[in-house]
């Protein structure tokens, strides 16, 4: 069944796109991540203009990201703190995102910084995964066990000024590089589409050093919060989210990350991890392949402004 | 009204006819099948079928050659920014575009034969007969130009344009049942533009204008599809908000659905 999206404006076929909402959904279900950096890609490959997706996803992200907010907010697994913290970076990143993808769509080389941002991150953070994962899955196969790498317990980070005590965390730290990491996220979400919990995750744990117990409930409720606004500013200065791509792909998404949970569940987790890691790499080579080989067409053409 | 406007009005009247083309020996009547299209989301392109007759009158030439007829159909005017891609260090990037202002976001050029044998060069030049001279502006730094048909980046937007299916040119489209009645099919692909489409309709006897005629259609789109592009670029923060509110009740209803604590 083809269904007409009005922003994207093409047809599409439906079962396709609510395919790939399963699809991602089942992988964000397995991994415990937003699956935007999967979902913005699919949509670029199949037709629809990285703009149009990049601002479609972050909607999408905005209902899968609610559901998993409310469920950690009920656990009590949320440190308010924390979160309002980074969010008042992340505000800001968003907002100078979305100026930027407005500035440089006009200049019309938004597509190759989507493409670029994307081969650049996808690719450190894929290899960084598939590395670690090649290497823990060696070391269980040898029988070799390495306590987990803590590291020294204070690094430059602990050293900044105004420093504020997040409760629920139990950590005293300053606000400097909590308000930063938000704006980092923030920013890249809107150029992006993604939420971002896979960067912020790792940094929260290893450099902010948030206990476990707190930092994905924390990151849920930043994201929800970063996708809100990212899908208001650009529904607002780009008229580019297209709603009805974005239903199809949250119920979709939903579904599909009921399944993704149960089979994560029965995965041991490096294998998972390696798993991840392959899937991040490969879209990130797809994207660089893109971008090395001759287009079809060296010529493209969009239209600015249309007078009625 | 004074007498003196009068006087100027009628003096205005008498320098209009004296400046009009010679007495016109032929009228072209023309009706469109429809004068309003709607696309509809199911709309897989569709077409146009124009019907025209040429009436002639006592003043026409008993020993008038054949008729020849172009047909030039523009769709709504549209800013467009045509880009090249280079190779840059080992990646392809946008380098160089130009931006065309105010030009048709449809063109259409039927004709009943090849343009070439319908009339001079010259003449196609003048009455816009075919893409080749159909100004298209450009904008290139701070002039405002139509250039050569052979610019790469003019040639490459009519080719764009064309593979869409939005420009073409065909010198059999028009077909003369009689030789005075026509028809004309006029083709709109799935991804045509909505607005108002004008048909400008020249009649050509031995390489020169004899009568001209003009008609429009309107092209719209209806239905839920419509309404959401609509609401998009009208009321971008409503839109927004409303869309905000769609994806956090998809994310309640999942998680009252399958919640598991």
């Amino acid at each position: 069944m083809q269904i007409y999206l009005p922003i994207a404006d093409i047809p599409v076929s439906m079962f396709l796109l609510l395919a790939m909402g399963i699809a991602v959904g089942f992988v964000s279900g397995m991994f415990g991540i937003g699956g935007g950096f999967l979902l913005t890609p699919l949509l670029i490959f199949v037709g629809i203009t990285p703009a149009v997706a990049v601002a479609s996803v972050t909607t999408h992200i905005a209902a899968s990201s609610f559901s998993g907010a409310l469920s950690y907010w009920r656990k009590r697994a949320v440190d308010p703190a924390l979160a309002t913290t980074l969010l008042s970076g992340a505000v800001a990143g968003t907002g100078l995102g979305v100026w930027l993808f407005t500035w440089l769509r006009q200049l019309g080389q938004l597509d190759l910084i989507i493409a670029l941002s994307y081969v650049a991150l996808l690719g450190t953070v894929g290899s960084l995964m598939v590395w670690e994962g090649v290497r823990s899955a060696l070391r269980t196969r040898q029988g070799v066990t390495v306590p987990l790498r803590h590291g020294s317990s204070h690094s430059w980070v602990h050293g900044l000024p105004i420093k504020m005590r997040f409760k629920r965390s139990r950590i005293y730290l300053s606000v400097i590089p909590v308000i930063g990491v938000g704006m980092l996220i923030g920013f890249v979400g809107a150029i992006m589409g993604v939420g971002g919990g896979f960067l912020l995750v790792p940094i929260l744990i290893y450099w902010l050093r948030v206990p476990t117990s707190t930092v994905i409930g924390t990151s849920m409720m930043l994201t929800l919060i970063t996708m809100i606004v990212a899908t208001l500013l650009h529904a607002a200065t780009n008229h580019l989210v297209d709603a009805v791509l974005a239903l199809v792909l949250m119920v979709g998404g939903v579904i599909g990350a009921q399944f993704g949970a149960r089979a994560g569940q029965s995965l041991r987790g490096e294998n998972l991890r390696l798993l991840l890691g392959l899937l991040i790499l490969a879209v990130g080579i797809r994207f660089a392949v893109e971008l090395v080989l001759p287009p079809t067409d060296i010529y493209t053409v969009q239209t600015v402004e249309i007078g009625q | 009204m004074t007498a003196r406007t009068a006087i100027a009005l009628a003096l205005a009247a008498i320098a209009l006819v004296a400046t009009a083309p010679p007495a016109a020996a032929e009228r072209i009547i023309v009706s469109v099948s429809n004068h309003r299209v709607t696309v509809t989301p199911s709309y897989a392109g569709d077409e146009l079928v124009l019907f025209g007759s040429v009436e002639r009158d006592a003043d026409t030439p008993p020993d008038r050659g054949d008729y020849d007829l172009v047909v030039t159909v523009a769709g709504p005017r549209a800013d467009m920014v045509t880009r090249r891609k280079e190779r840059r260090a080992g990646i392809w990037v946008n380098a160089d575009s130009r931006q065309f202002l105010d030009v048709p976001s449809y063109l259409a050029i039927f004709s009943n034969r090849p343009l070439n044998e319908i009339a001079s060069a010259d003449v196609q030049r003048r009455l816009q007969l075919g893409i080749n001279n159909v100004v298209l502006t450009q904008r290139v730094g701070t002039d405002y130009a139509d250039v050569v048909a052979t610019d790469p980046f003019r040639t490459a937007f009519v080719r764009r344009q064309t593979e869409r299916g939005l420009y073409r040119q065909s010198s059999t489209a028009v077909t003369f049942l009689t030789p005075t009645l026509f028809r004309v099919t006029i083709p709109l692909p799935a991804t045509v533009p909505i607005g108002t489409f004008d048909i400008d309709i020249k009649l050509l006897v031995n390489g020169a204008l004899v009568a001209r005629s003009e008609t429009a259609f309107e092209i719209v789109k209806v239905g839920f599809e419509q309404f959401v592009a609509n609401a998009a670029r009208h009321h971008g923060l409503l839109y927004g908000l409303a869309t905000v509110i769609m994806a956090l009740g998809t994310g309640w209803i999942a998680s009252i659905a399958f919640r598991r604590d």
